[in-house]
Order: C-alpha cells, then sequence, then structure tokens
C-alpha cells in the first residue's frame, strides 16, 4: 500500500468517518490471551460487559468465541469471570505457548 | 462612521470582541488581562453578545474548553496573560495542530520567578512555537484593529489557525489612549458569518479528533502544519487591504518609520516602539539617518520581507523586552537569521531592556542610537548583548 504524503492529509488529523476504530486490528498488541472454557461457563456476560474492545462476541444472547482481531489481551474479563463454583471460565496464557 | 473614544488597551479589545460576538468564550482571570474579560463577561450578563461564557478553574482548562468548543464547530475566544499562557502551554499545541481557529488577546506580562505583574514580552515569546499565529500591536488602536483582523485570518479556509494579538500589559492594556472605534455592522460585515470546517455537532457526519499519529505520518502531519504557516503572510496582507479599505488604516507584515534611507536602526516590538519613534525624530532633526522597524507578524517570522527592509542599513540594535537565559534575545535571534542570508549585512546587537515592566525611556533609545552611530563608523561592535536601564 503506497503511503500518504505531506500533501494528502486532512488538516488538524481529522478523521472523517464514523466507527473507524474497526480498521485499527488492536489484537496485534496482545501478549496474554484469554481463553474460554466453555464448560465452566455460567453465561453471565460480565465479560461482555467489562471488556473495553468488544471482544466478547454474543449471540441470540449466548457468550460466543472471543474476537482475536481486537483483544488486547488486557486480562479485564479473567478477572471479573465469576466462573462456575470458583472455577474460572477464563483463562490467560501466554501467546506462542 | 468612526466613532473617537478614550479607552484602556483591554476595554478597546473587550469591544472588538463584543463587535464580533463569537458563540464561545473561555473565562478566567489573570493580571493584566482581567479587566478584559470581565468587560467582556459584563457584555454577556447585559444582553449585549449572545456569547456563551465557560467559567473554568484555570486557563489549562479555559484553553481546552475553547479547543472543544471550536471543534465542535463555534467561533471562539479567550484571553490571557503571563502564567494563564505559560500553564495553557500543552493545549496551545492542541488547539493549533488540530487547526482551530481561537482567537486569543494577550495581554503581556513578565513570568514568574521572582513574581511581576508588568509588562514584557516573555509569555508570548516562551510559545512562539507552539504554531499559533502570533500578531503585535504598539497601541490600543493597534490592539482592537489586530484583533478584528485576527478573525479573518485565523478563520480563512486555506489558514484555519489559532491567533494570538499581542498587547503591552498595563502600558497599554491599563493606559487610556485616544482610538477610533469602527460601526459594530462595519465589524460585523468584516469578519462575515462564521465557516465551519470540520465541527464535531455535524451528527449525520460523525468525526474524531486527536487521534493517535505515531511514526508512521506524524513527521508527515507537521511538515503540512509548516506549510500553511507559510500561507498566513498572503492572507494577513490580503486582510489587511480589506481593513484599510474600511477603517483608513494601514497595516502590513511589520512597520518602517524613517527607514528607507537609514544608516542605523532600531528594531522594536509593541508600545517601546512609539517611544522610540520619536527619538528616531530627534536624530534626523540633527542629520542623523535614524529609522525603526517594528515586527507586527511575529509568527510565521517574515524573515525575507525583513532582510530586504533592512538590507541598506550599516548598523542595527534588535531590542529584546524578554530575554532567552543564555543565549541571544528572542526577537534578536529571528533578525539575526533573517539578516544572515543577506550578501552584505548591517552590523547587528541586542539589547535587552523593560523586563518585568521596568521604563522604557527616550533616554535609553538615545544611548542605543548614539552606541549604533559609532559602530557605523568604526564598522567595530564591541558587545553583542548588553542590557540597558539596568543597574549596576
Ligand atoms: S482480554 Fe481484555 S480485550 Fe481481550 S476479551 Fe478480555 S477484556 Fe476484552
Ligand atoms: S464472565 Fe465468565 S462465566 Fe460469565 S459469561 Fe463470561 S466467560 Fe462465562
Amino acid at each position: 500500500m503506497k503511503q500518504k504524503g505531506w500533501k494528502d492529509l486532512v488538516p488538524g488529523s481529522v478523521i472523517l468517518e464514523g466507527g473507524s476504530a474497526v480498521k485499527f486490528k488492536t489484537g496485534s498488541w496482545r501478549a496474554y490471551r484469554p481463553v474460554w472454557k466453555e464448560e465452566n461457563c455460567i453465561q453471565c456476560l460480565f465479560c461482555w460487559i467489562y471488556c473495553p474492545d468488544m471482544s466478547i462476541k454474543v449471540k441470540d444472547g449466548k457468550r460466543g468465541e472471543f474476537d482475536y482481531d481486537y483483544c488486547k489481551g488486557c486480562g479485564i474479563c479473567a478477572l471479573e469471570c465469576p466462573g462456575k463454583k470458583g472455577v474460572k471460565a477464563i483463562v490467560m496464557i501466554e501467546e506462542g505457548t | 462612521m468612526a466613532k473617537v473614544v478614550a479607552v484602556t488597551g483591554n476595554e478597546a479589545c473587550a469591544n472588538a470582541l463584543r463587535q464580533v460576538n463569537p458563540d464561545v468564550c473561555g473565562i478566567y482571570p489573570i493580571t493584566p488581562q482581567t479587566d478584559m474579560m470581565q468587560r467582556y463577561a459584563s457584555y454577556i450578563s447585559d444582553g449585549k453578545v449572545k456569547t456563551e461564557p465557560i467559567l473554568v478553574e484555570s486557563e489549562h482548562s479555559s484553553m481546552s474548553a475553547c479547543i472543544g468548543a471550536s471543534a465542535a464547530g463555534g467561533r471562539v475566544i479567550t484571553a490571557t496573560s503571563s502564567q494563564g499562557l505559560a500553564l495553557m502551554w500543552e493545549m496551545l499545541h492542541i488547539a493549533s495542530g488540530d487547526r482551530l481557529p481561537i482567537i486569543m488577546p494577550v495581554v503581556n506580562r513578565a513570568l514568574s520567578a521572582p513574581l511581576n505583574i508588568h509588562g514584557d514580552h516573555s509569555d508570548a515569546m516562551g510559545c512562539r512555537d507552539t504554531g499559533w499565529i502570533q500578531i503585535w500591536s504598539e497601541n490600543a488602536q493597534e490592539a482592537y484593529d489586530n484583533t478584528i483582523q485576527a478573525f479573518r485570518v485565523g478563520e480563512h479556509m486555506d489558514i484555519r489557525l489559532p491567533v494570538m494579538v499581542c498587547m503591552d500589559g498595563f502600558i497599554i492594556s491599563h493606559s487610556i489612549e485616544r482610538m477610533e472605534y469602527l460601526e459594530d455592522a462595519e465589524v460585523q460585515n468584516f469578519v462575515g458569518e462564521f465557516q465551519n470546517l470540520y465541527p464535531l455537532l455535524d451528527l449525520d457526519k460523525p468525526k474524531s479528533y486527536g487521534p493517535l499519529i505515531l511514526t508512521d505520518l506524524y513527521h508527515e502531519y507537521k511538515r503540512a502544519q509548516h506549510e500553511v504557516m507559510l500561507k498566513v503572510k498572503n492572507v494577513v496582507l490580503d486582510v489587511a487591504k480589506d481593513f484599510e479599505k474600511m477603517s483608513g488604516r494601514k497595516y502590513g507584515l511589520f512597520e518602517t518609520y524613517r527607514l528607507e534611507d537609514a544608516d542605523i536602526a532600531l528594531v522594536i516590538l509593541n508600545s517601546a516602539a512609539g517611544t522610540s519613534k520619536d527619538v528616531v525624530d530627534d536624530f534626523r532633526s540633527r542629520g542623523i539617518k535614524a529609522g525603526l522597524l517594528k515586527p507586527r507578524l511575529f509568527r510565521p517570522f517574515p524573515y525575507e520581507e525583513i532582510a530586504e527592509a533592512l538590507k541598506n542599513t550599516k548598523a542595527v540594535c534588535v531590542m529584546d523586552r524578554s530575554d532567552s537565559f543564555g543565549g541571544y534575545g528572542p526577537l534578536f535571534m529571528e533578525i539575526s537569521s533573517a539578516l544572515y542570508q543577506l550578501q552584505q549585512k548591517p552590523a547587528l546587537i541586542n539589547k535587552i531592556y523593560g523586563l518585568g515592566g521596568r521604563d522604557y525611556l527616550p533616554s535609553h533609545g538615545e544611548l542605543v542610537f548614539n552606541e549604533l552611530n559609532e559602530i557605523a563608523k568604526s564598522g567595530k561592535i564591541n558587545i553583542i548583548k548588553e542590557y540597558i536601564g539596568v543597574r549596576e
């Protein structure tokens, strides 16, 4: 892709479209990956509420897989997840392991 | 029809702002500007303007509020001095980087420490690299005229940059002078209806201000910002031409006084230029070819034009009412850079005067012109940078 030169820029670095964050795949920042253990999930959807990047997919009111394109690996979901009888339904594992 | 009045610089600027009647005003008091925003607040409470005031808890917040209001799509003003301007510093860069045409009279005052409320140029010189346009004013009339012209310059669709209009604290802000006001309708017509560029409040076209731009494009954005500054000179001159048609008062990038055939000259900003013009007349009456150059547009700085204006002089003194400790005065650095490009250049010296409001007297100007006369004859400079009016 040809990169923009200084004459091609919008004055004031204003972004002239809504929802453009979708183009920025923050998943590349991740050092730790959250992994969903469905057997321990009670479908409380805390993870969906707390995730700052909308990286928990929900379909028909049910928790689905992570969206790893945008999940930064912050671990908030894993911290907040109550799990089943104290056993977490989200665990963080180091990327590349 | 012009109306002749006797008013202070603060009063004149507040009236200029009233005549423009902007949408939003960030308000926070600081000496010697306080009286200007206080008057403006009275206009608001008396229903004379439709401006929305934002009363804030600091100048940092004031500039932040102005940035938000300007990005939202309003015509926006504030005013400040000294520590207030210093506290705005990081937000000044954001206003210019976001290309928001906020208009701000700056009533020049010394910086602490030691604490001092009087007029010098340390505050505005300290933020010369923030990307704001700076226009400097000798007296209340110029401060008034420059404030009105600043809207047309900053809001020009090719420019879209914030503008500071500088005048000397107390010496101009609090002294009563004879000057002329324009009619409200003339000012309204001159500045015209405010035109938006990328208003956040246009909800059908969502947009974002202030994105993260790293090594991939930041360098390009800054290059583009410099390019815009290069266009400012022509806009300033065009606006000045229109202003002259309306008011009869002529403005340029700088003012020259008896400079055309001068051998020796002062370069000096703001109110002290007025005092120095009398000294020039005195030397002229004695047959000595003295002259003066008073910069008006300091950012962007008109290097080529100023070099052209000074090229036939033999010796020049740049007078700085602020200092760069361990360096030359900030105005000297600019003039020196401008003259360096000439094949034949005048001898150049630098005097620091009037810090913290110390009086600048005609006798100071005389001493400098006498020294310049000696330098012009001998071609010899003893000391490049010196302080005048300072006790040993
Ligand atoms: S790790 Fe952070 S970003 Fe990723 S899904 Fe959990 S809360 Fe969202
Ligand atoms: S927070 Fe844990 S238990 Fe609740 S829905 Fe998410 S993964 Fe399941």
